[in-house]
């Protein structure tokens, strides 16, 4: 761990993912192809960091010997991972620029169902805030600026007052279990 | 845990129905070959945004999901995708870009899309204009990006800031592929880095600093601009942090420096991030003074109390480091670490209690190892090391603690753990029983323990070596035995292997024993692998002939070569047949290993690639040299020195001298680095003139010194043959060269070019050349082996000597020998010691030093030599008097 070989550099971010409450992958960004070149390598990885960070919410952990920093909502679960050298308080800035983003689009619902119900618009956000493992923009509000997107209008109408309630349901219920 | 749900209406109609399994997760059962037929609506007049929209999310989450696409899949779904940019609307659009960049690699023929990413980079939409560049980039490769050099240059300096953004980013992205076309774009990045948005000043500087990392004066000159006109982006000051310390730091700038103020002004920043920053560059700065410490340890110390945990943790880590070196710098901030122990984050915890661990006092080490045992079964096995590691100081610190401390780790060595975890605990038992004799039994005991069932075969053959080593010099060594023999029983060839060696050891230092192990050797000729076999065999032949020199030659102390070197040899000689047997002595000797104990947190140092067997530093000169044809006749290279420098710091050319010693010759290789970017070297050479007999034979310039290129110029000497104890000489040096005047911008030197000459600092030849370190594992048998036929002893009075460690020190780096039995340690508060010291002189001849030291007004010392050369002996007695 020495600072002296930490060459000054943009690459901040090695990899960003978001997790649902059973460590699937919902998305996965390594920027680092160093870093779990193999799609297998990444899986694990993610199991690995999902079984040792679910259940307590402590957001930053050192695992693998990577600094990660994680923030949980509902029945999701945000990662951004940087090197052991990293300053930490960048890697958080990363994550609370992407938490912040996402609950703003998803209207405060930070939750799966919703979350996939705009992926595209997730993908887009990521892309926006991270660049090749640069930090492209770290305020929320200039990334919505950028991303410009919109919530479907529609699917409220579509949806039946059933699937409403139930999606208010599990909503209540995860709330409740966390 | 699974919540079911009714099928999504507003997903069910773009083609699968049925999905309720997951109901939850629209995407839960997508096929592939399903997604790529739905693609075939990118071709349908008028487009329909909402619904291509949603195949390109789908593409996208399948490839994020690792998905594999063939290449005529993936190039026919990329070529129907592009239609889509007909289309206006904008989240369609954005998701092309994203699918371009994540096809890039798998779909053929992606440059088709550049015209139309072209005209949104240059277009009126500024939603499009960044995210269309940043693609681009992406597909474009070096031959193609001269076509779009102009609109790049343009976009860097745009004024809106998410495209001057994209544009800088992208551009350190083809600095790797593309340095010389990007390197062009400088001064457009300069007028960037003044920009009044925060993010485009970060990616400027990011994007400067990267062209010009390779020329200090640059950097030098872009620091003190940004130093001085402030900029706005806390990224852009951790950037400049860095910058600054790595510059301090090659430059070896004293704290004087005005990099040093900039470091120090940051911790005064108002933004955490840069005070943070600041505060770690200063801690990890070499040869920081508790003053310099102290500011930068306070506002640690602050973020102790934090209530951010990424706060917390990077203070306690950082805190944690400083411990290592400054352990009274921290104490200040013991009450805040105290309240960090209960941290629900056990990561903080464990970090507090191994910094206290460090800091705290010989009477709280009991209670700390306490709090840490309730919870070191939560903590990951990266702390885990964390706190062996603590634990290893600790027990150099405060010796007399060893018994508390050895059984805590033999209780962490029977929980669960990974590798690592382990490896840990065994090395720190093993310094233990290094560092305090009595503790050797215990430990021993409970490393026996840990091998009858443990599954890591590093670990068990290592443990098994040590068995060998420390365990027939216990008063007991019978009762290692059968854990040896255990192994030979139960597990791996490795590890039988290793068994079988240790044994030996037994057998060959202890005669009562030497029976049964012999009894117990024939049992292993037996055994299925073949490496077992041999070395059972082996061993028992060894034995049998009851000849302390064989015991020590072929089972204390085993071969001293390079293995890689001995591979070569080997090699070579097979590919040459020849009548003469093969010649041991023709193998390059390995150089000792360094056991100085590694300070540093090494939980990162758990890499997680294999380790390579890496070739040692002298193994690579070895390689660098052979391929000189000049040098290829001198043989085996003998040693090599650390590097000398022959330059005050900070003038025009700097140079440092390597000595290599051959058997009859020394090369001389002079790393030169030129520092005047308006001046070309050629032809250089280090002229050398000997004070002594030898006799310099050969000059092999470096061809040509560009500017801040180090290259290599060699000088080879002949050793004088006909005295052999001319082992010392001191050369004067003189660096000739033809300069060349070149413009400093291009590097284009004129035509013509006059000679010069620069005079360096003199190189002095010891005793300390000539002489190679090897460790003998066992010196008393070593001593026995070589014999008393040339022994020679003198008495010197080392008057200008204070202590025993002193003269210690002096002794073993004169001499450049390697010091045995760890006798280079010198025991608290005694007022004599015994030093033993094992080399091979020049030409293969073992040379072995018994030095016994008495404090009194000084120092007397009795040095006995032993070596297989007369002349050797003399050589050494007359070089140290």
């Amino acid at each position: 761990m020495d600072y002296a070989t930490l060459e000054p550099s943009l690459y901040t971010v090695k990899a960003v993912f978001i997790l649902d409450n059973d460590g699937n992958r919902l998305l996965s960004k390594y920027y680092d192809p160093e870093l779990y070149p193999s799609m297998k390598e990444q899986k694990n990885f993610e199991r690995n960091v999902f079984n040792k960070t679910h259940k307590a919410d402590n957001e930053i952990a050192f695992l693998e010997g990577m600094t990660v920093v994680y923030k949980s909502s509902i029945d999701l679960f945000f990662y951004v991972v940087g090197s052991p050298q990293e300053n930490e308080l960048m890697l958080v800035a990363v994550l609370s620029c992407l938490f912040e983003s996402l609950s703003q689009i998803l209207r405060k619902n930070v939750e799966r169902r919703c979350l996939l119900d705009n992926m595209e618009g997730v993908f887009l956000i990521v892309d926006e805030i991270i660049d090749g493992g640069v930090i492209l923009e770290s305020d929320p509000q200039q990334v919505l600026q950028k991303v410009n997107y919109r919530v479907d209008e529609n699917p409220l109408s579509e949806q039946s007052v059933a699937q409403v309630l139930q999606s208010a349901k599990e909503q209540i219920k995860w709330s409740i279990l966390k | 845990m699974e919540l079911k749900q009714g099928p999504n209406s507003r997903h069910s109609h773009t083609g699968f129905p049925g999905v309720t399994g997951n109901g939850s997760n629209p995407f839960q059962h997508l096929e592939k070959s399903a997604v790529l037929q739905e693609a075939r609506i990118f071709n349908e007049t008028p487009i329909n945004p909402r619904r291509c929209l949603h195949i390109l999310t789908k593409i996208i989450y399948l490839l994020n999901q690792g998905e594999h696409f063939g290449t005529t899949e993936a190039t026919e779904a990329f070529f129907a995708m592009t239609r889509l940019f007909q289309s206006n609307d904008q989240t369609l659009r954005r998701m092309c870009y994203l699918t371009i960049k994540e096809m890039a690699n798998i779909s053929e023929d992606v440059i088709i899309v550049t015209s139309s990413l072209t005209k949104d980079m240059t277009g009126k939409e500024d939603v499009y204009r960044g995210p269309a560049i940043r693609a681009l980039c992406r597909i474009t490769d070096s031959t193609m990006l001269q076509a779009i050099e102009r609109y790049m240059k343009q976009a860097i300096v745009d004024k809106v800031p998410s495209v001057s953004s994209s544009a800088l980013v992208s551009s350190l992205h083809m600095v790797k592929r593309s340095y010389d076309v990007v390197k062009r774009w400088v001064n457009e990045a300069q007028e960037a880095a003044s920009s009044d948005n925060i993010m485009v000043q970060y990616h400027a500087l990011g994007l400067l600093y990267h062209l010009r990392k390779n020329d200090r004066l640059a950097v030098t000159k872009m620091l003190n601009k940004f130093t001085k006109s402030g900029l706005k982006s806390p990224f852009a000051y951790c950037m400049l942090i860095r910058i600054a310390s790595k510059l301090l730091d090659e430059t070896e700038g004293g704290h004087d420096s005005p990099l040093f103020d900039f470091i120090e002004s940051c911790l005064r920043n108002k933004n955490e991030m840069v005070v943070y920053e600041a505060a770690s560059a200063i801690v990890h700065m070499p040869n920081c003074t508790a003053r310099e410490l102290a500011p930068a340890v306070s506002v640690l110390q602050l973020f102790c109390s934090s209530p951010k945990a990424a706060l917390r943790y990077a203070a306690v880590r950082t805190l944690n480091k400083v411990a290592m070196k400054h352990p009274s710098a921290v104490t200040a901030c013991n009450l805040d670490l105290e309240n960090l122990i209960t941290d629900s984050n056990r990561s903080i915890a464990t970090l507090a209690i191994t910094t206290l661990l460090k800091t705290g006092s010989e009477s709280s080490v009991d209670r700390l190892m306490k709090q840490i045992s309730s919870f070191v079964s939560e903590i990951s096995d990266e702390f885990k090391v964390v706190v062996v590691q603590a634990i290893s100081s600790l027990c150099q610190k405060y010796p007399r603690k060893h018994s508390v401390m050895m059984n805590f780790l033999s209780n962490m060595l029977r929980d669960d753990g990974g590798f690592e975890y382990k490896r840990a605990i065994v090395d720190c038992i093993i310094s233990i029983i290094e560092e305090n004799p009595e503790s050797k039994e215990t430990g021993l005991a409970h490393l026996c323990e840990f091998i009858e069932d443990c599954e890591h075969t590093v670990l068990a053959t290592k443990i098994l070596h040590l068995l060998g080593k420390e365990g027939p010099r216990t008063p007991q060594p019978s009762k290692y035995i059968r854990f040896i023999f255990n192994r030979v029983v139960l597990e791996s060839e490795a590890v039988r292997a290793a068994a079988v060696s240790a044994l030996a050891k037994f057998g060959a230092q202890n005669d009562d024993l030497l029976p049964s192990v012999l009894v117990l050797m024939q049992r292993c000729m037996m055994d299925s692998d073949d490496e077992v076999r041999d070395r059972a065999t082996f061993y028992m032949n060894v034995l049998q002939q009851k000849q302390k020199a064989l015991n020590a030659a072929y089972i204390f102390n085993g071969l001293s070569v390079s293995i890689p070197g001995l591979e070569k040899s080997l090699h070579q000689y097979t590919l040459e047949p020849s009548e003469k047997p093969f010649d041991m002595k023709s193998v390059p000797l390995a150089t000792a290993p360094i056991t100085e104990h590694k300070t540093d947190m090494a939980p990162i140092a758990t890499s997680k690639l294999p380790e390579k067997l890496a070739p040692s530093r002298q193994d690579i000169y070895q390689e660098q040299l052979a391929a000189i044809p000049e040098f290829q006749a001198l043989g085996p290279l003998f040693k090599s020195s650390e590097q000398v420098q022959l330059t005050e710091a900070e003038t025009e050319y700097v140079v440092r001298c390597i000595k290599h010693t051959f058997a009859r010759h020394m090369v001389f290789q002079f790393d030169c680095t030129n520092t005047l970017n308006d001046q070309l070297l050629q032809k250089v050479v280090v002229q050398m003139e000997p004070s002594e007999s030898y006799e310099v034979t050969n000059y092999i310039p470096a061809t040509s010194l560009p500017y801040s290129q180090p290259g290599s110029c060699y000088t080879l000497v002949q050793l004088p043959d006909d005295d052999p104890t001319a082992v010392s000489c001191t050369f004067s040096c003189t660096m000739k060269y033809l300069v060349k005047d070149c413009d400093p911008n291009t590097g284009e030197p004129d035509d013509d070019g006059y000679d010069d000459e620069y005079v360096l600092e003199d190189l002095e030849v010891t005793v300390a050349d000539h002489i190679q370190k090897v460790l003998k594992a066992n010196f008393g048998a070593a001593w026995e082996e070589v014999g008393d036929e040339f022994e020679k002893e003198e008495t010197f009075a080392l008057a200008s000597v204070q202590t025993l460690d002193e003269a210690v020190g002096n002794i073993i780096s004169f001499l450049g020998m390697q010091p045995c039995e760890r006798s280079d340690k010198v025991p608290e508060n005694k007022n004599s010691h015994v030093l033993f010291l094992a080399g091979v002189f020049r030409g293969c001849h073992d040379v072995l030093v018994r030095a016994r030291l008495a404090l009194a007004d000084g120092v007397t010392m009795q040095v006995t030599v032993r070596s297989s050369e007369e002349t050797v002996v003399d050589v050494i007695l007359a070089s140290v008097g």
